[in-house]
């Protein structure tokens, strides 16, 4: 028990003095998907159905390589920020700074992973 | 974790229904939320028919007529009746809203009546809200100078005293922070809906200049970003105010001075 005044409680530890970074970046990343998207759906749409000697040929030339990484990353550093928003939310204590690190340690590793397979295509 | 479902001593179960009044033809059923901290139930929700030739067009209206004819022992809060105080702020027909300015016709059905949501109650439609002013209080809801006084008055143009329109009106009856699912999640840190609008009208008043000090009083994940733009807030304010259009304007203040 604890007797503490309902200021007090209302007053918690101050305020964290971050948040607006956070924001901007998802209204950042949030604007560059709007022409990301589509050209994705298009690029990676263009790819589908060819053989595997055209799909490398297809990829190996700088523009539908270069869309196909930068969407990647913005997708997911988009993703990644919805989804610690979403856990802030809903989780507390432990368990979320656990999901915070599970998840960031997920994207990244899925960004690598996907860059990875990108460049093998490309190169 | 959020907790989805309510302890098993929060459970709402079916209460007692009180008997129609004899020879009424225009009869009204009301279904409402109790709860006595002093019997160790669970809240119920009681059953009781009023003749509606004989009441007034208002929830606020059967409320009182209950109280006073039926069951004396209905708790609620009430004072103004007219929108004003913002004391009998309460869940009607799913909607947070006050009982004074909220009119019986607009109700289909059945009028069911609930305590504001997701927040600890006191005895029946008595929401406990010492956190919620304690966050409100918390905001500086005053004028914060630093220049000396002026021999007169603190000056204010006509444009900028326009700035506080949709913002002094409001009441703090808590209808938008207790119909805000952030709130319910977070309402510990989150200042919800109605302290963000209060601290709003205060950073916008052109005679304030405390701005800087306020703004980064809500530089906090959870104090000011744990809205979403649900807009829960706007659709249910009783006053017609938009908490969620201050926040957004906060937002864009915290953005400018950073980037």
């Amino acid at each position: 028990m604890q007797f503490l005044t309902d200021r007090k409680r209302a007053q918690g530890l101050g305020a964290g003095g971050t948040g607006t970074h956070h924001h901007w970046q998802m209204i950042v990343s949030s604007i560059l998907l709007v022409p990301l998207v589509p050209l994705f759906i298009f690029i990676f749409g263009s790819a589908l159905g060819g053989s595997h000697e055209e799909v490398l040929a297809y990829f190996s030339r700088p523009i539908p390589a270069i869309i196909l990484g930068l969407s990647l990353v913005v997708i997911l550093l988009h993703l990644l920020r919805e989804a610690q928003e979403a856990i802030e939310d809903y989780v507390h204590g432990v368990a979320q700074k656990l999901a915070l690190v599970a998840v960031a340690a997920f994207t990244y590793t899925l960004i690598a992973a996907g860059l990875f397979a990108l460049v093998k295509l490309a190169l | 974790m959020v907790q989805f479902s309510l302890p098993k001593n929060s459970k709402v179960v079916t209460g007692k229904t009180w008997p129609k009044p004899e020879g009424a033809t225009n009869v009204r059923k009301f279904k409402i939320y109790r709860w006595n901290p002093d019997d160790g139930k669970n809240p119920q929700v009681d059953t009781y028919f009023l003749d509606m030739d004989k009441c007034g067009p208002m929830v606020l209206d059967a409320l009182i007529k209950i109280k006073n004819e039926i069951d004396p022992t209905l708790t609620f809060r009430r004072s103004c009746r007219e929108g004003i105080c913002g004391s009998c702020a309460m869940n009607i027909d799913g909607i947070n809203t006050l009982a004074c300015i909220y009119g019986l016709d607009e109700v289909k059905g059945d009028v069911r009546i609930y305590p504001l949501p997701h927040m600890p109650v006191v005895k029946d439609l008595i929401p406990d809200l010492t956190h919620f002013y304690a966050q409100h209080a918390s905001i500086m809801p005053w004028l914060e100078t630093k220049t000396n006084r002026p021999a007169k008055e603190w000056k204010q143009s006509i444009e900028d005293r326009k700035k506080l329109d949709g913002l002094y009106e409001c009441v703090m009856c808590a209808s938008c922070s207790t119909s805000c699912p952030s709130y319910w999640w977070n309402g510990d840190r989150y200042l919800g809906p109605a302290a963000l609008l209060h601290a709003y009208r205060w950073i916008i008043d052109s005679r304030d200049e405390a701005t800087g000090e306020r703004l980064d009083q809500l530089e906090d994940p959870f104090k000011l970003y744990r809205c979403h733009t649900i807009m829960n807030c706007a659709k249910t304010c009783p006053k017609g105010l938009n908490p969620a259009k201050a926040i957004s304007h906060i937002k864009k203040m915290m953005v400018e001075r950073t980037v």
